[in-house]
């Protein structure tokens, strides 16, 4: 297990000074090369910060307080993206960690057909390609998602939102990047069309091997999908555990929680027991751990200290009182 | 001449839920340039009722000391009638101020009227109401102006009013138009049609409310528009030479050729007047707008750029 | 392509109102208007004049309402706008085409200069937020409100007049013969270029607040995330991804603005006495003289709506939603 991408402490706020909102509170995460990390959370939970600040992505009033993100690439040395220089940066984002955005209208450039977004980063990379190789390269992207070639002069507009998808999934493999972050790609697709997404992603990284982390909310999903599974609440990591691990045996309350939210296809029937209450105010969160209120085993230490995160077992992490030693 | 912020594709506030409105308001008077357009739009409220009672002189009244520089008797000099141009800016206030207001309020009424409902309204009706507009936005409207108040001759500044606030409205009722149709979708609205709210309550108690920043904005505008309007009409010598006006001002300024005596204190004041309400009215219209679209506020975090987020130890 | 053919409609029915109002616009006059005419003409008025304006006025009585519509739309296509008053006997279509031309040239130049220039900046100030561009607003915001023809008098004030950098008045030197030679020419230009520069000044600024808040809400949508994390260049992404989209908003404004740039442009013709359209509408003014009022409202006002095509032509070629389904 080595790994490609390595978070340590992390820290991410909106705005500056009295004004501040803390989304990611000192997160550590890894993900290993050739795995699928699956990054779990509710709206609110700081798991889209995570995966834009991850890259100096973050839109203003965004602000990186703290921690590294070390990306290890094939040859060279361990990079913290967090202070390379822009041009560095730039020469990194994509090449070597893509992402896939969700695939809504407003990702695509409204005024530029797919061709043109499939090429420029390739033009914008890869300075000695010629106009005919990046375009025949935009047609074997397109294949490789499922389109047509007749779709290359078509604009945004005119594709359908699964069509879209495909294209931001065929525009994120464009420069065979080691990493690939996928922050909700099938939310805003009906379910037969997340089913063939997601078999084509599957498809894709046995043939191209590269490493996922795949962003949602959707547990269930991500329990089919991944091979280790970290869950985020109130901007911490909560649990982490390789993803049957986790299915079988949540440590944390939250976590049983949010598994006990869906029914199972196949099993025995039982009952949906979900979490009450809502996810917790950022500029107003409660004291020691920041699910106790909503939390049905909370005990003394919860609403006091914060628990930390720590390994109970070999391949596991938890922030629990209820699992510290 | 002062070109509105174009707004074709109006950014949509969030609803405002009525509790809390208070709190909101006084935010909104935070926002330093919302404050200081309005105190510059009060001190011109201030001396548009005023104004005929600190002005030191009657602005009609002849002098002796003809086209005189600025002094201590004249702050601002004098015109070529040796009247006192202080008093002529001061008393001429109430007239562009009042113009502007009406022609504001005429102009945002019927706006409101026609831009909501040609918004709310689908298919036909709404087409055509919005056609009608269309074709008001298309026609230099100043021409127009100018065409009708010469031809009804000497207009007292009501008939001014009233005419320019007739042909501006339908800039407002675009705007109005186009908000109206990205609301019109939103959850609550479908909400309260649903439940078979009728047309009006819909219109007055739901969509209302949550137009009324765009609202303030047009009407802004509006009679900024107006402003110039009137002292273009009255710098052109159409509307009446008798009644003060800034514009007036500027009349006699240049029939006298003040630039060719070099008479620069007679025409600077006038002009400057303007400037300064046009900016105060603007800067209320920034306040407005920010408060709407809080992206266009001036960015807190220092080194803030889109694509590259500031890193900032603790 | 539907959105072509609608705005053509659009336009034609616009024309078509445009006439019908000023077909109407006199005979809606409250009052005996012919009589108050030549009261305030005193005498200045001769009888050919008199019978013009009444059927100007719509009070022959020999016709009906219909028969006058029609006849005037004919006399229309035929280019006949009937005779000034100022310039009697010469018809207004005559007066109006000398003129043209120099307001055509002022307003063509100063709009496309302007909007380019106030473009370019408004990217630059939405761009980089921080310290320079936001104090860059309060200062367009000024300049943006000060009146184009009193900046034109404070221009001619300082920089013109005997002994001046530039010319005070007029289009051209008193004694140069209007010709095509580069002597006309180069004292055309001269006598243009300040009151294109007031205009410029002032209107500049107007688009630069307008493209600046534009960029700054385009900056916001996602796909320029999606061109960060793609590694484009800084430039590229600004011009390629926003400005591109920034710009559309502003170019169907820019259309709508025409009519009150072509407002202000007149003020400023008064101002410097240029030899266009709205100094000619000045002095139409001062001499009641209505056919030459209503010839130039329309004029303009067609000329506006050809200008509109052009931007919506513009508009077409820059934002493919508008283009026919692939």
């Amino acid at each position: 297990m080595t790994p490609v991408l390595e978070i340590r402490g992390l820290t991410v706020d909106y705005g500056v000074g009295a004004e501040s909102v803390r989304a990611v509170r000192a997160v550590d995460l890894t993900l290993n090369r050739g795995e699928v990390l699956g990054l779990a959370g509710e709206s609110g939970s700081g798991k889209s910060t995570l995966a834009y600040a991850m890259l100096r992505l973050l839109s203003p009033p965004g602000v990186i307080r703290g921690g590294s993100v070390v990306y290890h690439p094939v040859d060279g040395g361990p990079v913290d993206v967090l202070t390379v220089s822009p041009a560095e940066l730039r020469l990194l984002r994509w090449a070597e960690v893509a992402i896939v955005f969700q695939g809504a209208m407003n990702s695509l450039n409204p005024v530029h057909t797919v061709a043109a977004q499939l090429t420029d980063v390739i033009a914008a990379h890869e300075p000695g390609s010629t106009a005919t190789g990046r375009r025949a390269r935009a047609r074997e992207l397109l294949e490789l998602v499922g389109i047509t070639a007749d779709r290359l002069d078509a604009y945004p507009h005119q594709l359908s939102g699964g069509m879209r998808q495909r294209v931001m999934i065929a525009m994120a493999l464009a420069l065979e990047p080691r990493v690939v972050i996928m922050d909700e790609p099938t939310t805003a697709l009906d379910v037969v069309m997340q089913r063939q997404i997601l078999a084509q992603l599957v498809a894709l990284r046995e043939r191209i091997g590269f490493s996922v982390l795949f962003i949602t909310h959707d547990l269930s999903l991500l329990v089919e999908f991944s091979d280790r599974i970290a869950i985020m609440y109130g901007g911490r990591i909560v649990e982490a555990a390789p993803a049957a691990t986790l299915y079988r045996d949540a440590l944390h309350p939250y976590t049983a929680g949010l598994l006990g939210s869906f029914p199972a296809l196949h099993g025995p029937r039982r009952e949906l027991t979900g979490i009450p209450g809502s996810p917790p105010d950022l500029r107003a969160m409660p004291t020691g751990c920041a699910f106790h209120p909503r939390c049905p085993r909370a005990f003394d230490p919860c609403g006091v200290t914060s628990p930390a995160l720590t390994a109970p077992s070999e391949g596991r992490s938890v922030a629990c009182w209820l699992h510290e030693n | 001449m002062a070109l509105p912020t174009v707004d074709i594709t109006p950014v949509v506030a969030d609803p405002v839920a009525p509790p809390g409105r208070g709190r909101r308001r006084f935010r909104f008077l935070a926002n330093g340039k919302a404050l200081t357009g309005l105190c510059i739009l009060g001190a011109y409220v201030l001396f548009a009722v005023i104004g005929p009672w600190v002005a030191p002189y009657d602005p009609s009244a002849r002098g002796d000391e003809l086209v005189a520089g600025p002094s201590a008797r004249h702050w601002f000099g004098t015109t070529h009638l040796g009247q006192d141009i202080l008093s002529q800016v001061l008393v001429g206030t109430r007239s562009v101020m009042l113009v502007g207001l009406v022609a504001g309020i005429v102009a945002t009424v019927l706006a409101v009227l026609f831009g909501v409902t040609s918004g709310y309204l689908t298919g036909v009706v709404g087409e055509i109401l919005s056609a009608l507009a269309n074709v008001f936005l298309v026609i230099p409207v100043l021409l127009l102006v100018i065409i009708i108040a010469s031809i009804l001759g000497d207009a007292d500044d009501l008939t001014i009013a009233l005419v320019i606030g007739a042909t501006a409205w339908p800039w407002s009722a675009r705007v109005l138009r186009a908000q109206t149709l990205s609301l019109r979708r939103r959850d609550y609205v479908e909400a309260a049609r649903a439940t078979g709210e009728p047309t009006w309550r819909i219109l007055g108690f739901e969509l209302l409310p949550n137009l009324t920043a765009v609202i303030a904005a047009r009407f802004v505008d509006t009679v900024i528009f107006a402003v110039l309007a009137e002292i273009a009409l009255a710098f052109i010598g159409v509307s009446g030479v008798s009644d003060w006006n800034w514009g007036t001002i500027l009349f006699w300024a240049q029939s006298q050729q003040a630039l060719a005596q070099g008479a620069w204190w007679w025409f600077v004041p006038a002009g400057l007047a303007i400037a300064v309400l046009g900016t105060g009215l603007a800067l209320l219209n920034f306040g407005i707008d920010e408060f709407v679209n809080p992206r266009l506020r001036s960015v807190s975090v220092p080194g803030a750029r889109v694509g590259l987020t500031p890193v900032v130890p603790e | 392509m539907s959105f072509l053919v609608r705005r053509l409609a659009f336009y034609l029915f616009t024309a078509w109102a445009a006439v019908t109002i000023n077909f109407a616009l006199p005979r809606l006059m409250p009052g005996d208007p012919v009589q108050s005419l030549i009261a305030r003409a005193q005498g200045q008025l001769n009888t050919d004049a008199v019978a013009s304006l009444y059927i100007l006025f719509g009070l022959d009585k020999q016709t009906s309402v219909w028969e006058q519509y029609f006849g005037y739309l004919g006399r229309l296509l035929h280019g006949d706008l009937g005779l000034s008053f100022a310039f009697f006997p010469t018809p207004v279509a005559e007066v109006i085409g000398d003129s043209l031309p120099w307001t055509l040239a002022l307003v063509g130049f100063t709009t496309v200069a302007a909007f380019l220039l106030g473009t370019g900046l408004g990217v630059l100030a939405g761009w980089r937020r921080g310290s320079w561009a936001d104090l860059l607003l309060p200062v367009t915001t000024f300049l943006a409100s000060i009146p184009y023809f009193w900046l034109g008098l404070i221009a001619i004030a300082v920089l013109a007049g005997p002994g001046g950098l530039f010319p005070a008045s007029g289009g051209f030197d008193p004694g140069v013969v209007p010709s095509w030679d580069w002597a006309f020419i180069g004292s055309a230009v001269r006598h243009t270029l300040l009151p294109a520069a007031t205009i410029l000044v002032t209107s500049m600024s107007g688009w630069v607040i307008s493209m600046r808040n534009m960029m700054v809400t385009v900056a916001a949508e996602d796909y320029i995330t999606v061109a960060h994390a793609k590694g484009l260049s800084e430039r590229r992404v600004m011009l390629s991804y926003a400005a591109r989209n920034a710009l559309l908003p502003n170019v169907s404004g820019f259309a709508l603005q025409l009519g009150l740039i072509v407002g202000g442009t007149f003020l400023v013709e008064i101002v410097f006495s240029y030899p266009g359209v709205g100094f000619q509408l000045f002095q139409a003014v001062g001499a009641k003289d209505y056919p030459l009022l209503q010839g130039i409202f329309l004029v303009i006002t067609l000329t506006v709506l050809a200008a509109n095509l052009l931007a919506d032509l513009v508009y077409v070629a820059l934002d493919p939603r508008t283009r026919k389904e692939g």
